[in-house]
Parts: C-alpha cells; structure tokens; sequence
C-alpha cells in the first residue's frame, strides 16, 4: 500500500488523504475531519483512513511532495454579501484565498468553485468575486449554491457562470484524461428532505459517463455534499446513491462539495468524498451546535478554519491526492 | 392554556424561564394592543417558532427572519413563497380559507412548518 504524502509549508493546518484502490474492503470506512489549526493529518495507511497529530508527521516526508500531471484547485462558499460577526469582511477573506492560490508551489491549471459565490444571489455579489477571482488569472468552473439561485431559479447564475450547461446548470468536460462532472443539488428541495439531483439531471449522468473507460479518473463536483453528512441539518443529497451507482465502474472517483464550510472526507470504496472550507466563515460540526449557521470564532483565528483545496493527479495512480490549506 | 404552559415553564425551569419573559416581554405587550402581532412566526437557529401556528379565518401571518443567513417561505403546494428574507426582514400572508397549510424553508428543506386556520 502506498502512502504518499503532500505537504504546503505556508499552511498552519492541513489533512490529506491519498490512496490506492487495492482491493481492500473499506465499507468500515473511518471518518476524519479536522479543524486547520488543531494540525490534524489524515492519511491511508493500509487502506485505513488515520488522523495522526500535525506535529508527529512533519519533518521526513515534507520532500516526497511529487509533481502531478493535473493539479487544480477548489474554492467555495464565498458568500459575498454577508456582513454578519462570523466575519464582518468576506472581501478580506476571498482575497486572502486567492492570494493562497497564487502562492501555490505547483499552479493549479484551473479552479473549481463549489457555489455559495454569492449571499444572497445580488448582481453586485456576482460581480465583486468576479473581480477578485480574476487576480487568479485562471478558467474557472462553477456549481451553484442555494444562495446563488434564491429568486430566480437559477438563471441569473447560467447566465453568468453556466452558459452551455444541461437543463439547471449541470455539465461536464475533460482535463489531461481526467472527466469532470459538475451537479447541481441545490433546486426543487422538498419539504423534508436533503439536497436534490433530480431524474433528469441523474439521466444526463448516466448517459454522460456511459463511454468512457473505467480506467478514466472522474472528478464530481457539486455544492451539497453528495453523501450523508448530517441530515438533521439537512447536509445530504437525497438521491446522491442513484448517482454514484453510474459510477460504480470507474477505479477512481473522487467527490468535491462544499455547503457545510468545513473539511470533512470519507473513502468508500473507490470513491473518495471531500467537502472544502468556505472562504468566508465556518460553520459547527456536526450536531455540535443547536444550529448549522454561521459561527463565531475569535477574530484572530477565522483564518484558521477559511481555506482553500488543492488537488493533485498522478497518471498511473488510481486516487487524487486531495489537500486543504487554511488561510492563516 | 397557553399562559398555563408559561406558568409551568416557570416553576419547572427557572432560569429558562427568566431568560424567556425577558425575550418574550416586548411581544407580550404587543400582542395585547393588536391581533396581528401574536401572528409571528419568528425563524431562528433554522427552525419555525412556532413550528404550528393556529389563527382564525382571515388572519394575516408574518414571518421575520432572525437568523443570519437568508431563508424562503415556500408553501408545499405552491400557494404562497417569499422571496429571499436576509436577517430582519419579515414576509406576510393572509389566510382566507380554513385549513392546515404547510411550509418549509426552499433553501433548507428540513425547515418545516404548519399554519392550521380555523
């Protein structure tokens, strides 16, 4: 079982994870989350998810850091527009992410930006991280949020971000031999329920990864996670095992999501499910909290639990090495 | 019945309690110059309070948003949505017919809420 491990200096916190798809059984998948700034680490060993302490793992592997034939990296809910004490300043905090962003020692080809752009769906939202996001000077793919799509179904942001997308947003492509498919989860909720992909957009899936080779590395990306996180808070998708089902073939899947602006992952078997920070404020673990809204940390350490996620592919290796930096 | 259960609140819970006629008062006194004030549904820590609401025919509900982030009144049955509430504002709806109405937040599902008109 290889084990590999990525590393940024500049970051204060970081989990990874990273392995192979060998066979071993891991439906008694282990659950790791860790808060940038408590230095946990999470990393498979032996086909097992491990959380070892920050400091006990620095040092001799800092090196093996390994040059990838696809890196890209993962924002997400940047919620423009939101004033509250979570954070007074989200302008401050996007900006900081992608100044991560261009501190990155390997550059990422392209960004994925997994919704919440905006608070409340406002034009001038839109426009301020459009502004910010440009200092990246990257091609970046986005999913929408539920705060993307409040008053009009979505269709101010298709205009903007999802022009030749499927029916309310969705779409895919291909970067380096890797296939990438962006969701949509955050329309039509029903009372009750979790996040919803629907039967059309879960059709266009099937049909959409129906060709391809199972030896071809497939990248989801949506804003609700796209497996059960919490669903008394309602971080789920409903009908998210109908769209893994079509997936079941592939070697290598791996799942981004954003929504619940925190790291979180879990591996079963060849998917590997990662949620991101939020650039903008966090919210509790959860059930550890009455609520899921934002939270107020002490101002000097928001930049700890805010980041960014960076991704590696390696051709030849099955998983995506999947890395979070904080924004301290 | 209502004031029973705020009674045995008190001696049940004491210090809740205090905290509640302190949050409660400014409510109270409304409520006894106008109808309508009692008819709030304040949304709060993503929850409807209360999360049954029973008024008479004709009565108009409102809805205030006191969390942080936004949420929408939607009707099950697509009778009646808000649009987008940011914190503080309020939506409102006349109920003209008898009957049990139901509603959840569109942007967070699990929100769930009943109007019953009698």
């Amino acid at each position: 079982m290889a084990k590999t491990k990525l590393f940024d200096p500049n970051a204060r916190g970081f989990i990874e994870h990273d392995h192979n798809n060998d066979g071993i059984d891991r439906r008694g998948f282990q659950k790791c989350m860790a808060w940038a700034g408590t230095g946990a680490l999470c990393v498979m060993e032996g086909g097992v998810l491990k959380s070892h302490a920050l400091a006990s793992q620095m040092g001799s592997d800092m090196k093996s850091h390994k040059m990838g034939e696809l890196t890209f990296a993962q924002i997400s809910d940047s919620h423009m527009g939101f004033n509250k004490p979570a954070n007074p300043d989200v302008i401050a905090t996007l900006k900081a992410a992608v100044d991560k962003i261009n501190a990155l020692p390997q550059q990422p080809e392209f960004l994925l930006h997994t919704g919440d752009i905006s608070h409340l769906s406002k034009p001038e939202e839109f426009d301020n991280v459009d502004q910010i996001l440009k200092a990246t000077n990257k091609e970046i793919f986005f999913v929408p949020g539920e705060h993307d799509v409040l008053n009009d179904e979505g269709a101010m942001f298709r205009e903007r971000y999802a022009k030749n997308s499927k029916g309310q947003g969705w779409y895919s492509f291909d970067k380096n031999g890797v296939h990438f498919v962006g969701l949509v989860n955050v329309m039509n909720l029903k009372a009750g329920g979790l996040g919803t992909l629907g039967g059309d957009q879960l059709e266009w899936l099937e049909d959409d990864v129906k060709h391809l080779k199972h030896s071809t590395p497939i990248v989801v990306f949506a804003h609700i996670p796209l497996w059960t996180v919490y669903p008394e808070w309602g971080w789920g998708t409903d009908d998210s095992a109908q769209a893994l089902s079509y997936l079941k073939k592939f070697g290598s899947v791996t799942v981004l999501n954003g929504h619940i602006h925190q790291t979180m992952q879990k591996v079963e078997g060849n998917v590997t499910f990662h949620t991101a920070f939020s650039t903008a404020f966090p919210q509790p673990a959860p059930g550890k909290a009455e609520g899921p809204g934002p939270m107020k940390v002490p101002a000097d350490q928001l930049r700890n639990v805010l980041g960014i996620t960076d991704v590696n592919y390696v051709q030849g290796r099955n998983a995506l090495a999947v890395v979070d930096s904080s924004l301290a | 019945m209502r004031k029973n259960l705020f009674l045995s609140g008190l001696v049940v819970a004491l210090p809740m309690a205090l905290a509640a006629v302190l949050i409660l008062h400014p409510t109270r006194a409304k409520s006894e110059d106008t109808k309508a004030s009692s008819m709030e549904v304040r949304v709060d820590n993503f929850t409807f309070g209360p999360d049954t609401l029973t008024v008479p025919v004709n009565s108009t509900v409102t809805w205030v948003n006191k969390d942080d982030v936004p949420h929408v009144i939607t009707s099950n049955d697509g009778l009646f949505k808000s649009k987008a509430l940011d914190t503080d504002d309020k939506y409102s709806y006349t109920f003209s017919k008898a009957g049990t109405y139901s509603y959840y937040c569109s942007i967070h599902p699990k929100m769930v809420g009943k109007v019953v008109v009698q």
